[in-house]
């Protein structure tokens, strides 16, 4: 596997390969599958199958929509007690796992981030009903922590025996005077973890956002979405926004909290970074309080670079824009010198990457300022969109499925409606510059690479053994599958406990690991030595 | 600090764990299957199980953990998961090709009422599971126990389906381990070739969950309890469960399907379990210990003996699993260590009982709890409201051992932030030996850290 010609831009066509692992299944799934695998073409971007249930018995990289919306979007916020309502394990497993960092300004204030609550559900809470527990939870988490806030999210079991978590948070909020919500964020409510992302979009923009006075406190002032502090991002990125002199109101949600996302509303402009699992909330923020977005990346140098000067273009302002020119000069000075230096050594190698809702695709961009050809990738929980684009939107069938999560009836606010932001996004389209614009991981990716939605772990080992990749990137239930076939595999969720990968430093962090990963000889010595050497027979034998 | 709204104010609470000390059933029941060879788990339930369980398990030994689900949706949770466990079945048997199937269920699936048994039977009838091919499984749901639990109706799950009796009696004996790692497995089978006594092994994790690397993906690796091994397990002459609450119902099962009589005794950790182990297998297999055993034993005593001032009167809080937690007390109390907190959150009476009369007479002040309201939350306030010296326990402990700068052994499960145990067993005299460094190796340090420079010591 590691003999392979290299600079070899031609992309092989995986017809055959394809053809070999549908052949492996019965009849349905192969008709299934087949069309979550399509071949690329960035002009025409053909439609692919996504968002659909997975096949039983597959198996999956995905989760569940109680991880989605407790574990993403609300694990990471550290001033709210979250409270697993049900069995023991759901609590346990998202305890901690994601490596959300977090970073409390005074060592008095709130973090619960390393704690888990749980009401940890027996029998008796099945058959008679869970609600008075969760009530006594509720009482006795206030009682010995006197936290501003409380969530409660729901498991499978909840929403089966009737437990309604909803009434049970308004009856504690008037008891205990706090703010408290509930999420349905059952695990089979949806197809996967994006399920959970939209049901915690729903419950953040329902319960906090704009329950505080909104704020002036910079010029400039944004919200950063999708971004959840994996490793320290989020801490690079505010280094970039300090520096610059944006004001970062809220992050959703990397080092965040509720207070922060109370007067979300006093920004000016949402930058969105996973457009699958927070544009819910960027979407309902414009209806309501006329606050446009724009989708951004700061993953890759390049895209750093160009997502700074996107908020700068927006606030139109020339120490702004100077400030951010000269950041982008010195940053990428750095970066330069970094890449210069690496790059000869990985150029022409393959990469493939199966993860996520947004970063099987932001993740390319640092590939190709290494000049690793990205060969294969797909999502595990994302939407057409976000394969094809915002532009197939209305054409998305919309199944029972997706039916199942609410969309939020949201209007406007017309005492905090911002009239000036609509006005200013207007004359900026007029300029040609682009709102809400997502084009989707294919715009960017080769013609006739093979996109794969929810791929299956039988389809990635024999995409692994057909394309050969150099390295592959998933998460940690592929990562000792594929290193036990010799090849390195990157955590992208965990980021292997290294990181940060986000802006510049980022960048260089993660070129750096890619040298590291990609240049190691271990893989050759995979083999011991005397497999090569002819077997050694003997007439004599020592043993006693 | 990371605990910081940790207090030494304890508050009784009805409603609330906080840094539970345990985790659900299916994870235990999916452990056990991959230690049966040539099987895939199954978790019947929500994609988020199986993902969940496939990602601890992965962090604990870093190496595949294979397992599928039946991808509940609303649909399924409204109408009953057999189309999605007959589809699941189906799909598995083409694509994975394996020799078993072990499902789980999940408090998804318990509480709609589906009925494994008979979803399995329907799969038998339609033609979905290939000639010769096994489809097993075991009721594990999340609101009773814990993981240990689930871990046990596996083993008994397994046993129900695969032991038969025929007339011939095996010249063998049924070693039913409870929940060990991989090394401690292999380990158990080299004592058992020491003391020259034929056995089956089940599950045996080794082999599978620290498999070589090769360059190639084994789906189902060399390790495992055989078909075969698991069919004359009914045959066999006797069977010794290690640990009461992962091994008793396996053992009563194997008894009333093909009385096949059985003794339970703790997991051999430590000194005394050991020897009681070894006895019962003396006698089980009615064979003189041999000296190479005694010779161990002598090398875990003579280590005791020489560093016992380090151990003396050492306080310590542990949390665990009662099956470990039981013996590795007795071991702490037998070189005079203190165990004064150990909690468990797996239920089951019997648990605090038995660790209270162990201490007794050594440390009669030791708070002991299991079950409801025990919690590391619990152990962290007893710990200040009167610290210890040592913390044994898993990966999580590592937030209580920074905050109160308390040096910390990781043993249990999961152990996420460091290596190591799936390859160094701490069963038997040699294991012994293991913990024993393990615990002096972080105690020294200490000294080393924090002794002035006048009274530095080179020899300890």
């Amino acid at each position: 596997m590691t003999d392979k010609k290299k600079n070899n831009k031609v992309i092989p066509d995986p017809a055959a390969a394809i053809e070999e692992i549908v052949s492996r299944y019965p009849k349905k799934v192969a008709k299934k599958r087949q069309k979550a695998m399509v071949m690329n073409d960035p002009e025409q971007k053909p439609e692919i199958q996504a968002n659909v249930r997975t096949v039983p018995g597959i198996i999956t990289q995905r989760g569940c929509t109680y991880a989605g919306c407790k574990g993403v979007i609300l694990g990471p916020t550290r001033d709210v007690i979250n409270i697993t309502h049900g069995p023991i394990g759901c609590g346990f497993y998202s305890w901690l796992t994601r490596r959300n960092q977090t970073k409390p300004e005074k060592p008095t204030d709130e973090n619960f981030m390393p704690y888990c609550f749980s009401t940890d559900m027996q029998d008796e809470n099945i058959v008679f009903g869970g609600e008075i527990k969760l009530k006594q939870a509720i009482r006795e988490a206030y009682e010995i922590f006197k936290p501003h806030a409380i969530s409660i999210f729901s498991t499978c079991p909840v929403g089966l025996i009737g437990d309604d978590v909803h009434s049970v948070a308004r009856e504690m909020k008037k008891e205990l005077g706090i703010t408290i919500f509930g999420f349905s964020c059952e695990g089979y409510r949806g197809v996967s973890q994006s399920a959970g992302h939209h049901i915690a979009n729903n419950g953040i923009f329902n319960h906090v956002i704009g329950t505080d006075e909104p704020r002036r406190i910079g010029k400039f002032q944004i919200n950063l979405m999708g971004e959840y502090n994996i490793g320290g991002d989020a801490f690079e990125l505010e280094r970039l926004f300090e520096e610059a002199g944006i004001t970062l109101i809220s992050t959703f949600s990397g080092n965040s909290t509720i207070r922060s996302y109370a007067h979300a509303q006093s920004a000016d402009l949402n930058l969105v970074m996973c457009h699958r699992s927070i544009n819910y909330i960027a979407e309902m923020m414009e209806v309501k309080y006329g606050i446009p977005w724009i989708k951004i990346n700061f993953i890759g140098a390049e895209s750093t670079a160009k997502s700074l000067r996107k908020v700068a273009e927006f606030f139109d302002d020339a120490e702004l824009t100077k400030k951010v020119e000269s950041i982008i000069k010195r940053e990428m000075g750095k970066v330069k010198k970094v890449s210069k230096e690496i790059r000869p050594n990985l150029e022409g190698k393959l990469a493939m990457l199966f993860v996520g809702g947004s970063r099987a695709h932001h993740y390319q961009d640092l590939f190709r300022e290494l000049g690793i050809t990205s060969i294969s990738a797909g999502y595990e929980f994302a939407h057409r969109d976000d394969y094809e684009g915002r532009e197939v939107i209305p054409n998305i069938k919309v199944d029972a499925d997706t039916r199942n999560i609410e969309d939020l009836e949201v209007v406007k606010d017309e005492s905090q409606y911002r009239e000036d932001l609509v006005k200013k996004k207007k004359l900026l389209e007029e300029k040609g510059y682009n709102f809400k614009e997502y084009r989707g991981m294919m715009s960017e990716m080769e013609k006739n690479s093979l996109v794969v939605d929810d791929i299956s772990h039988w389809e990635s080992e024999k995409l692994i053994e057909y394309f050969k990749p150099d390295v592959f990137c998933a998460g940690i239930k592929e990562k000792y599958v594929v290193q036990k076939m010799g090849v390195p595999l990157k955590q992208l969720h965990s980021y292997d406990y290294g990181g940060p990968y986000a802006g510049f430093e980022g960048a260089i962090n993660f070129y750096r690991e890619m040298e590291r990963m990609l240049a190691t000889k271990i893989w050759k010595m995979v083999d011991p030595p005397w497999k090569a050497e002819p077997e050694i027979v003997g007439s004599m034998n020592i043993n006693v | 600090m990371l605990l910081r709204h940790t207090t030494d104010k304890v508050k009784e609470r009805e409603g609330l764990t906080i840094n539970p000390a345990k985790t659900c059933q299916p994870i235990g029941a999916m452990y056990a299957a991959l230690g049966v060879h040539g099987c895939l788990p199954h978790s019947h339930g929500s994609q988020g199980c199986c993902s969940y369980h496939r990602s601890t398990l992965t962090r604990h030994y870093k190496e595949p953990v294979m397992a599928a689900t039946s991808s509940f949706t609303e649909g399924a949770s409204v109408f009953g998961g057999q189309a999605n466990l007959v589809n699941a079945i189906n799909t598995i048997f083409s694509v994975y090709e394996p020799e078993i199937i072990a499902v789980h269920s999940t408090c998804l699936s318990e509480t709609i009422g589906d009925d494994l048994g008979q979803i399995i039977a329907k799969a038998r009838e339609d033609g979905k599971i290939p000639e010769g091919k096994h489809v097993i499984h075991a009721s594990t749901p999340s609101y009773v126990g814990s993981h240990v639990t689930g871990y046990a109706n596996m083993l008994e799950g397994i046993v129900k389906y695969f032991a038969m009796s025929t007339d011939e009696v095996k010249r063998q004996i049924n070693l039913l381990a409870g929940w060990v790692e991989p090394a401690d497995m292999r380990e158990l089978k080299r004592i058992m070739k020491v003391m020259g006594i034929r056995n089956v092994l089940l599950p045996d994790t080794s082999e599978v969950l620290d498999a070589p690397m090769t360059g190639k993906h084994e789906f189902y690796p060399r390790g495992g309890t055989t078909i075969p091994d698991m069919v004359s397990m009914g045959d066999s002459m006797f069977t010794l469960g290690l640990g009461e609450w992962a091994t008793r119902s396996a053992a009563i099962k194997l008894e009333n399907q093909c009385k096949v009589k059985f003794a339970l005794t703790d997991l051999p950790i430590g000194l005394s379990a050991s020897d009681r182990f070894i006895m019962a297998l003396a006698k089980a297999g009615s064979v003189s210990i041999p000296e190479t055993i005694s010779s161990e034993r002598g090398k875990l005593v003579d280590l005791i003996t020489d560093m016992h001032q380090y151990f003396h009167g050492k306080r310590v809080a542990l949390w665990g699993d009662p099956d470990q937690l039981i013996p590795l007390v007795e071991f702490l109390n037998d070189i005079d260590m203190k165990p004064v907190y150990v909690v468990s959150g797996t239920p089951g009476k019997a648990f605090t009982k038995k660790v209270e009369e162990i201490l007794a007479e050594k440390v009669p002040e030791a708070k002991v709890r299991n079950g409801k309201g025990a919690d590391m939350f619990l152990m962290h306030q007893w710990i200040k409201q009167e610290p210890v010296d040592l913390l044994i326990g898993n990966t999580y402990g590592k937030y209580i051992a920074r905050d109160e700068g308390i040096p910390f052994v990781r043993m249990g499960f999961p152990i996420i932030d460091r290596v190591g145990h799936s390859y160094f067993p701490t069963l038997g005299y040699m294991g012994g030996l293991r913990i024993l460094e393990k615990i002096l190796s972080v105690l020294m340090d200490k000294i080393d850290a924090d002794s002035p420079e006048e009274s530095f010591e080179l020899v300890m």
